[in-house]
């Protein structure tokens, strides 16, 4: 079985094969049709749209109830929002991602009216963002408690709110530690992306379904989009690593990575 | 204000259409888990030995599995099988495959780490008694090691009952599917996948506090 690279330059109407390969991505002719890499090209950018709004989504939402969590038990405010961070967490990572996605798509914009008019892919963000958000909080949780209890009690000795010394104590350095596995769920949830295709977002994975059948050159079509995928999480590793290395502080936290330790 | 109703959902539409599915996720939860771990044991084992030849091979695979979303798994399988043995494959069979080639690959890190977690000196003391490999590994190593990975191989198979739902991609009947149907059948799609959102919210639950239980039991005191 021979391998044709050939189908990405075919035009997606008629099937011929196209002068400009990469007309439309690059706009260099405006009037012919698009081809197959021009269609890959478009779906690997909502891929990329979707889960980088879920991601921050995920981020800014997984950082506040996993910091919630961790909250003293001093008055009754402090209980309520940890038991809300604890409900939060166990509702969103005990439902499958794909039921989430149809629960945001298909049933809460019927109950809040002002999201029926965001585009499809936003709701599929806002449950990726979601999803990943209970198990980033998960993450930061574990960070947070693993800091030695002291570092808390420095805090309090020196007079600072709860506020104040997650704040300035204890967030900096939980923070930093929590890198490396965020780095996995942020490559997770680039994965998770292509549950978009049930909601019909035309990203890589309903690209692939459809391609395949148009074309069937399904092992080349996949192919393709198993490497963008890959190249996707891929980036997001190194961005992350990059993040790490620049808000280290030498001698101060021992990194997991046995290599960058002092 | 829109309502909800679910008086709609009785024990005849759980047997008529939930309840072959609900089998469904559970038959292919059961033969991934046992087959991942059986599958993802022997990778363990290859990747530990320590053969640049066997290393490799195994090394490649898992990390490739762990780097492709599960839902293009999926779909390769789909894709592939029929190619290669000529005939096509029902839904049902192609997704038992996937399952178990990609649960091999997240099982594999489990089973390693679980090797890794035994005292050096457990393996070293079953080499001075005189004992092969095959028996350091099966009376000494293992045992110690599946003790530890317990919890962790629940907690996998947890993760493994939600990711079931996503053979929705290639059409195969399980859980989510089952609601799915009844909601166009019975014309109430939005009440159907919040029950199938409880249901799955109420097994994967209560088998997380379950988890939680036996972690503590099993625990191997030192």
């Amino acid at each position: 079985m021979a391998l044709d690279f050939g189908v990405f330059c075919k035009n997606t109407l008629d099937g011929e094969v196209v002068d400009h390969c990469f007309s439309a991505v690059f706009g260099l002719a405006q009037n012919s049709d698009p081809s197959y890499l021009d269609w890959l090209m478009k779906a690997w950018g909502w891929t990329l749209a979707v889960a980088g709004l879920g991601l921050t989504i995920a981020l800014i939402l997984g950082a506040v109830m996993g910091t919630l969590r961790t909250l003293p038990d001093n008055g009754s405010l402090s209980r309520w929002l940890v038991r809300l961070s604890t409900v939060w967490v166990e509702l969103f990572r005990n439902i499958p991602i794909l039921v989430q996605v149809f629960i945001w798509y298909h049933v809460i914009p019927a109950f809040i009216l002002p999201l029926k008019s965001l585009p499809s892919y936003w709701l599929v963000s806002i449950a990726l963002g979601f999803f990943t958000s209970a198990r980033i909080a998960e993450q930061i949780r574990a960070g947070i408690q693993a800091l030695p209890s002291g570092q808390r009690a420095a805090a309090t000795a020196l007079g600072f709110t709860t506020a104040q010394s997650y704040r300035y104590v204890i967030l900096p350095m939980a923070l930093r530690i929590v890198i490396p596995p965020l780095t996995s769920e942020s490559m997770n949830l680039i994965k998770n992306s292509s549950v978009a295709f049930a909601v019909s977002v035309p990203e890589l994975t309903l690209f692939a379904m459809q391609a395949q059948e148009e074309t069937s050159h399904g092992v080349e079509i996949y192919l393709a989009v198993t490497l963008l995928y890959a190249l996707s999480a891929f980036a997001v590793n190194r961005v992350m690593a990059q993040i790490e290395k620049r808000t280290r502080i030498p001698g101060f936290i021992v990194s997991n990575d046995a290599s960058l330790a002092h | 204000m829109l309502s909800l109703d679910l008086s709609f959902y009785n024990w005849e539409l759980f047997a008529n259409y939930i309840l072959k599915g609900l089998l469904f996720s559970i038959q292919l939860t059961l033969f991934a888990t046992v087959g991942g771990i059986v599958f993802g044991t022997f990778l363990a084992l290859m990747r530990l030995s320590g053969k640049p030849a066997l290393v490799y091979p195994s090394t490649f695979y898992v990390n490739t599995m762990r780097s492709i979303p599960l839902v293009m798994v999926i779909l390769w399988f789909f894709l592939l099988i029929p190619m290669l043995i000529g005939k096509p494959i029902g839904a049902d069979l192609s997704a038992t495959i996937t399952f178990i080639a990609f649960e091999a690959a997240f099982f594999s890190e489990i089973v390693r780490a679980g090797i890794q977690s035994v005292p050096r000196g457990q393996g070293y003391a079953a080499e001075a008694l005189g004992m092969t490999y095959g028996q350091n590994m099966r009376f000494i190593v293992l045992p110690q090691a599946f003790r530890n990975m317990i919890p962790v191989f629940m907690t996998q198979t947890i993760i493994l009952f939600q990711d079931t739902s996503l053979v929705y991609a290639i059409g195969a009947y399980d859980l989510l599917k089952g609601f799915e149907i009844a909601g166009k059948n019975y014309g109430r799609p939005m009440e159907t996948y919040i029950l199938a959102a409880f249901t799955y919210f109420v097994i994967c639950f209560s088998l997380s506090k379950m988890v939680r239980k036996i972690q503590a039991k099993v625990a191997i005191i030192r």
